[in-house]
């Protein structure tokens, strides 16, 4: 199924044409996305929502190139990732796509400072470049004091501040978040939504959801609605 | 790398009884390595002087006499030996090497005690040699690893005579009690009387010797052994050797045939009034690593002289010490197989619950754009790093181990020797071992570490991620 979601005159940050992706589980197939083509627009605050088991979360691996499709094609940020080398799509990765995690995905063995700094090494960032920028992403989600500490010593909300900043640091063009609130409590998961708002205003980048939280619904620009693997429905809540 | 080591010292810390019990496995190979191959060194290295006081590092021979003198055995001696001596001795470039050059002369023979009614008699087996360079040859002790004997007084430059037998050819010839040995019972009366024509023979080399030899060795209280061979001529021969005493052999059939006497004693007994000769010349080096050098100068030598000579070093005259070092070396390698499969399993298995428990960290480093090699890298690195940990903490217990083995006194005989050495294992003096164990471990470790690795690298990333 095919929906307008083209932007005339604005390239979108995510292209996806007749993108379809089948699982084999043992000799049965199980077709999770059917071959959904949709355009997403840059520096918005875009969700993908469905209920479980729709095939949101397959759309948001494929999107953020760490699944690929069974068929059909896939641009993001302009690249067409589906040509790429392993190490190619790996190192796109590095550069241009940030995870949230539902789960935070924290490495429990480096401290908050070290877990933000991460995504800088892996894009070669300068010692004194990287200290800055840690510092300073630290400080955008509130975690200053927190620094040196390690996850297990976070609550929920602070990890999940720690995720963002990740994300964020290396200044990603397109940050994806697989059900970021799933995890925390309503006011925790307020802030949370609130500090992501104000991270794609400052940082102008592009967010992803998966979700199928009401509460972070009522922020999107966008929302594209699945069902059984197929694109039901585009909304677009606030101009451009 | 910095991060990638910082994570993997980490992660070892976080599952800190998990990688205390890999470490001691490595630990454990570590310490039995070094304490079984120190151990091994000293006993080569003991068993080594042992063979270097006796019969030197080198000996000089007639041209096939190492193989074929045992069948004519003046055949092949060398006369002339005190000027070959000099020529050795004198040489610039074998002059600075040496410590000992001394002449000695085998032979074989018949002893027999005719005295005080014993009427007993053996083959032997005689070593003919200066008492003087015996005492300096047994002065050598380059590993710290044998005994220093203090000069034998038994045995005299003055007195020709004299000879040592072995404590099983005084037991065997009935000199136990002349002797004063302990341990040492006298033969029994013999169930058949010796013929009358057997008594008749040995009276008859009682006056054979006394006509030989005359009284010279008479009235020094020592017991005489009457020797009786046959000389280059193939006429027989008969010595008188007072017997200062007895010494022990680490191998029974040497203390019941070896019968130790003055090069000039053995030299009248094989020669008789004909040139005097030597059927070998012991070279004893100062240093051991120095014996291919001196081999290679002194064929060099004998060339360029026109000597028909050649050389043989104490391996070759010994195999049963290439055979003991082969042995120890072959369970050398068993047990190094034995704990590097050890250490293999134990880390494989570590290193696979690791990855199995950090599989959805694995798929947020893949996500964040750590690329394969460098997840790979980082369960490489901790295999490395328990491997290290285990192998220095096993070396550390080896210093401490070795250590009091050393200071404890602790004595034990050799093969091939009698008394007892001081059990003085050395690990500092063998970087090699000390290197080759730690490097060897840290190997075994880091190539254990790879399967889980690869593993871990080749997880699909979605899948990683949705591991619980």
């Amino acid at each position: 199924m095919s929906l307008d979601t083209n932007y005339e005159g604005r390239n979108p940050v995510v292209r996806l044409e007749r993108v379809a992706k089948t699982y084999k589980i043992g000799k049965l197939e199980v077709a999770a996305v059917k071959g959904i083509t949709l355009d997403i627009p840059a520096h918005r605050f875009s969700m993908i929502v469905g209920p479980s088991g729709s095939g949101k979360s397959t759309l948001l691996n494929l999107i953020g190139c760490i699944d690929k499709p069974s068929s059909g094609h896939v641009e993001v940020c302009g690249e067409s990732v589906g040509e790429l080398s392993d190490n190619a799509v790996t190192d796109f990765r590095a550069r241009n796509i940030g995870f949230i995690f539902q789960s935070f995905n924290l490495v429990p063995v480096l401290t908050a400072h070290e877990n933000v700094e991460y995504p800088l090494l892996l894009v070669g960032a300068p010692l004194a470049e990287r200290r800055r920028r840690t510092i300073e992403m630290l400080a955008a989600v509130g975690l200053t004091e927190q620094a040196n500490q390690r996850p297990n010593e976070l609550s929920g909300g602070q990890k999940q501040r720690v995720a963002i900043a990740r994300a964020l640091v290396k200044g990603a063009q397109l940050i994806l978040a697989d059900e970021p609130t799933a995890n925390l409590d309503t006011q925790t998961g307020a802030s949370i939504i609130n500090l992501m708002r104000q991270a794609q205003n400052k940082f102008n980048t592009s967010f992803i959801f998966s979700t199928h939280d009401p509460q972070l619904m009522s922020h999107a620009d966008e929302i594209f609605s699945i069902r059984d693997g197929e694109l039901v429905k585009h909304e677009a809540r606030r101009s451009t | 790398m910095i991060l990638l080591g910082k994570i993997a010292f980490r992660n070892i810390l976080r599952n800190r009884r998990r990688s205390a019990m890999t470490g001691a496995a490595v630990a454990v190979g570590a310490l039995a390595l070094l304490v079984f191959g120190s151990f091994t060194t000293y006993l080569f290295a003991s068993f080594h002087t042992t063979l270097v006081q006796q019969i030197g590092h080198l000996t000089v021979y007639r041209q096939g006499y190492f193989l074929f003198g045992a069948g004519n055995p003046t055949g092949y001696s060398i006369g002339d030996y005190e000027k070959v001596m000099g020529t050795i001795s004198n040489d610039p470039a074998l002059h600075p090497l040496l410590n000992v050059v001394t002449p000695t002369q085998s032979l074989v023979g018949i002893a027999g005690n005719f005295e005080s009614g014993n009427d007993t008699a053996k083959t032997f087996l005689g070593i003919g040699l200066l008492p003087a360079d015996r005492d300096r040859m047994r002065q050598w002790n380059e590993f710290g690893a044998g005994r220093v004997y203090p000069p034998d007084l038994r045995l005299s430059e003055d007195d020709d005579t004299r000879g040592l037998v072995g404590r099983g050819v005084a037991r065997i010839l009935g000199l136990c009690a002349a002797l004063k040995m302990e341990d040492c019972p006298s033969p029994p009366p013999s169930p058949t009387q010796i013929a009358d024509s057997a008594g008749s023979l040995d009276a008859d080399i009682a006056g054979l010797s006394q006509s030989e030899i005359g009284s010279s060795n008479e009235g020094n209280g020592m017991p005489r052994l009457d020797l009786i061979s046959a000389t280059a001529s193939g006429a027989p021969n008969v010595v008188s050797l007072s017997v200062a005493g007895s010494e022990p052999w680490g191998a029974k059939e040497n203390d019941d045939n070896i019968i130790t006497m003055h090069l000039k004693l053995a030299q009248q007994l094989v020669y008789g009034r004909s040139e005097r000769k030597v059927t070998g010349i012991e070279i004893q080096l100062a240093r051991s690593e120095d014996i291919d050098l001196a081999r290679h100068r002194l064929v060099e030598l004998f060339k360029a002289n026109n000597l028909d000579l050649e050389v043989r070093d104490f391996g070759e005259r010994t195999p049963f010490f290439g055979q003991a070092l082969s042995l120890f070396r072959s369970i050398f390698v068993f047990i190094s197989l034995i704990i590097g499969i050890v250490v293999l399993f134990a880390v494989v298995n570590t290193m696979t619950m690791n990855v199995m428990e950090r599989t959805t960290e694995i798929g947020t480093l893949r996500a964040m754009g750590v690329r394969r090699h460098g997840v790979r890298l980082q369960f490489l690195i901790e295999g490395a790093m328990v491997g290290a940990l285990g192998a220095s903490f096993g070396l550390i217990c080896a210093v401490v181990i070795v250590t009091l083995i050393n200071q404890a006194g602790l004595t034990w005989i050799p093969p091939t020797n009698v008394t007892p050495v001081p059990l003085l294992l050395d690990l500092f003096g063998q970087p090699e071992l000390l290197l080759g164990t730690w490097i060897g471990l840290v190997a075994v470790a880091t190539g254990a570490a790879l399967v889980p690795a690869n593993r871990a690298a080749k997880l699909p990333v979605v899948d990683a991620l949705r591991h619980v």
